[in-house]
């Protein structure tokens, strides 16, 4: 294959490329004056646009560069979710910047260039394409979380995230060089000619288990999990919405490559630490969640969680269990970034409320808002008619398909214990005492976000489900 | 025992030594001084592999920038290593543990390893010799046989590499750069049009009085 068709697979990521270095350069000439959104809304113009280019493949598998890229069906639905989540992650930062502490041009910029990096990651089927790729995305969240700069909680949560990101970097590039060193190569079709049969070489297996500690760490798996609250809480909110989101799409998807790739026959090896890993989440998820005040701090517990039921279908290691896995994915992002503009609407005069107090007696100050948020909050419960709900179904569906009725059971009864605490907020914000009215200026953006995904979640998705359902399966299969 | 040999095991005994002492040693600055003892010591193994190239990379970038670096930092920043080291002993047996569990792993897959017959063959002459390193007037050089690599098969990861570096110099500049106030930039074209009649006035002060 030439050097041109190699880069024609790669046409979004280098349109993404181009247009955010020439935002950037633009930004640059335009002095620390230019506060407008112009470079925002260019960047979301962008991340759209990509989709549209990801769209127009429609999925035919290729692979560039030796077989370092490959674009299927699967990397072009990861994407699509990936772009469009960023696109909303910057919207939603333009109307929630009170201080301007994050309209600073770099930030759209720095949103584009994060996206290429997990756009990078889905469509990683090599290790060295796999680490590049993680490296590229993290370095620009590190910078995301610390962006604030001014603020010390925003400065400690960057440089939180940038220590231990560099410790689960060690640990997957400890994992890898022992794949390489027994399977003496870094492709995934490779490793998987060589990873036959359930006792391949312990080396594999050893290097398999760091490797799978390190995608971990970037999915917020437990016991990976422990930056997840802290860094949450201290970032900018906006930069919260978008870590929650888009990062855990790609991560997970990337999981699913590295793991069904690279490691078919070794399914006995590896279903074992998913299913340990997807149980420990669950747990930690539902129990620590109760106790929290904060918003945001639940609201990770509450992604760690979902990450574990996420996980349960990639513990099926079927092609129902990665197609699950997909579904799922979709759903949680749309169910976080309505549920984090949501987060952004809490103004009080004097800047941002974060706790959940504040949200008591919501129901009567602002009814809206209130039934939204309800919406969101059933759908992230996995109450029946809500898309949360379909989410669950799929991959439990399919764990119990593969013989893993435990991991099912044990996943229904951890839905059950976080159910309590998110119908405990929506008994505060339907029963408690009503507390002051949140500021309703210049959030109409954030209202129509939220109400669009909550749409999205009760009544859109008993039609969506059917298509969605559709497009996992294709996108499932091109992995096997 | 050849000269080439010798060599080998000094190198290999220097990295070794002074590997040992960068996490041994009390003082941080002396930490940082057998770091570059252990790059020095590598790089001399480089050599005898006839990775020429890869020692002076090794040299010139570890040594002349990131361990020079280091000290700026060790010697620069007031960090009291002493405190630093406290929760050493309260952490050490959870440490230990892992340490242990992690270690008898390793050494089940050691104990497991297949070398191929290359690896066996360069165990036995750790120095390769002129047929194995391919010696000849027109092989390519190190920097040659690296450079056909690294804009073909390798241009996916090389650009990466290069985004990778764009995004550290945006995260460097967004985190730290301030634009200053109250700063008196030159600015030619104003000095140059000054006139006697903007800066200058004159008053009338009279005798035994200030202004």
């Amino acid at each position: 294959m030439t050097l041109l068709a190699d880069l024609g697979a790669l046409l979004p990521e280098i349109a993404l490329v181009i247009g955010a270095v020439a935002l950037l350069t633009y930004g640059v000439f335009q002095g620390e004056e230019s506060r407008d959104d112009l470079v925002s809304i260019l960047c979301v113009g962008l991340l759209l646009g990509a989709v549209a280019l990801v769209a127009s493949t429609g999925g035919a598998a290729a692979a560039a560069f030796d077989g370092a890229f490959r674009i299927d069906a699967f990397s072009q639905f990861s994407k699509a979710i990936i772009f469009g989540a960023a696109a909303f992650a910057i919207l939603m930062s333009a109307d929630a910047s009170p201080t301007g502490a994050l309209k600073r041009f770099e930030y759209p910029v720095l949103i584009v260039l994060a996206s290429v990096g997990m756009s990078l990651m889905v469509s990683a089927n090599d290790l060295i394409a796999l680490y590049m790729s993680i490296e590229t995305q993290s370095l620009a969240l590190y910078v995301l979380a610390a962006f604030n700069r001014d603020s010390r909680r925003s400065t400690e949560a960057g440089l939180k995230y940038f220590v231990l990101g560099a410790l689960s970097s060690g640990l997957l590039l400890y994992g890898a060089s022992l794949v390489y060193g027994f399977a003496g190569s870094t492709s995934f079709p490779a490793i998987a000619a060589v990873a036959t049969g359930p006792a391949a070489s312990p080396g594999l297996v050893v290097g398999l288990v760091f490797v799978i500690c390190g995608l971990a760490f970037k999915v917020s798996a437990a016991p990976f999990h422990m930056w997840t609250p802290d860094v949450y809480e201290g970032a900018p909110t906006p930069v919260t919405a978008f870590f929650a989101a888009a990062p855990k799409v790609a991560a997970m998807a990337l999981f699913a490559r590295a793991l069904v790739g690279a490691f078919p026959e070794a399914v006995a090896d590896w279903r074992p630490v998913i299913a340990m890993i997807a149980v420990a989440s669950m747990a930690v998820g539902s129990v620590s969640a109760i106790v929290q005040t904060n918003i945001k701090r639940l609201l990770a517990y509450s992604s760690i969680g979902h990450m574990g039921f996420a996980l349960v279908g990639l513990a099926a290691g079927t092609e129902d269990g990665v197609a699950g896995v997909l579904i799922y994915m979709s759903i949680y992002v749309v169910m976080t970034v309505g549920s984090f503009a949501c987060v952004l609407m809490m103004r009080r005069q004097g800047g941002r409320t974060e706790n959940i107090s504040d949200l008591s007696g919501l129901a009567t100050t602002d009814k809206g808002l209130a039934l939204i948020l309800g919406v969101l909050l059933f759908s992230l419960a996995g109450v029946p008619p809500t898309g949360g709900f379909f989410g669950k179904l799929f991959v439990f569906a399919a764990a119990v398909e593969t013989g893993m009725i435990w991991l099912a059971v044990v996943g229904v009864l951890m839905s059950a214990i976080a159910a309590f605490y998110y119908l405990r907020i929506v008994k505060i914000i339907w029963f408690d005492d009503a507390a002051p009215a949140f500021l309703r200026e210049g959030g109409a953006r954030l209202g129509l976000i939220a109400s669009l995904a909550a749409a999205l979640m009760l009544p859109g998705l008993l039609f969506l489900i059917a298509p969605l359902q559709a497009a996992a399966n294709t996108a499932a299969a091109s992995l096997f | 025992m050849t000269f080439g040999a010798l060599m080998f095991y000094v190198f290999a005994f220097v990295a070794v030594a002074s590997a040992v002492m960068v996490i041994s040693a009390r003082n941080p600055v002396y930490s940082v001084m057998f770091l570059i003892s252990t790059f020095i010591a590598t790089s001399g193994l480089f050599i005898l592999m006839g990775a020429e190239y890869l020692a002076m990379v090794l040299v010139v970038v570890y040594v002349g920038a990131v361990a020079v670096l280091f000290l700026f930092v060790v010697m620069m920043l007031d960090v009291d290593f002493v405190e630093l080291k406290q929760g050493f002993w309260q952490f050490a047996p959870i440490g230990g543990v892992v340490a242990t569990i992690i270690v008898v792993e390793l050494i089940l897959v050691v104990a497991a390893w297949a070398f191929p017959d290359d690896a066996s063959i360069a165990r036995a002459h750790p120095i390769p010799t002129a047929a194995q390193t391919g010696a000849n007037p027109d092989a390519p050089n190190n920097i040659e046989a690296l450079g056909l690599v690294l804009y073909t098969d390798y241009v996916h990861y090389f650009q990466i590499a290069g985004l990778i570096l764009l995004i550290a110099m945006i995260g460097a500049i967004v985190l730290t750069f301030r634009t200053r106030e109250g700063v008196r930039r030159q600015d030619p074209a104003s000095q140059v049009a000054r006139r006697q009649i903007d800066s200058i006035e004159l008053k009338q002060v009279k005798s035994g009085q200030g202004i």
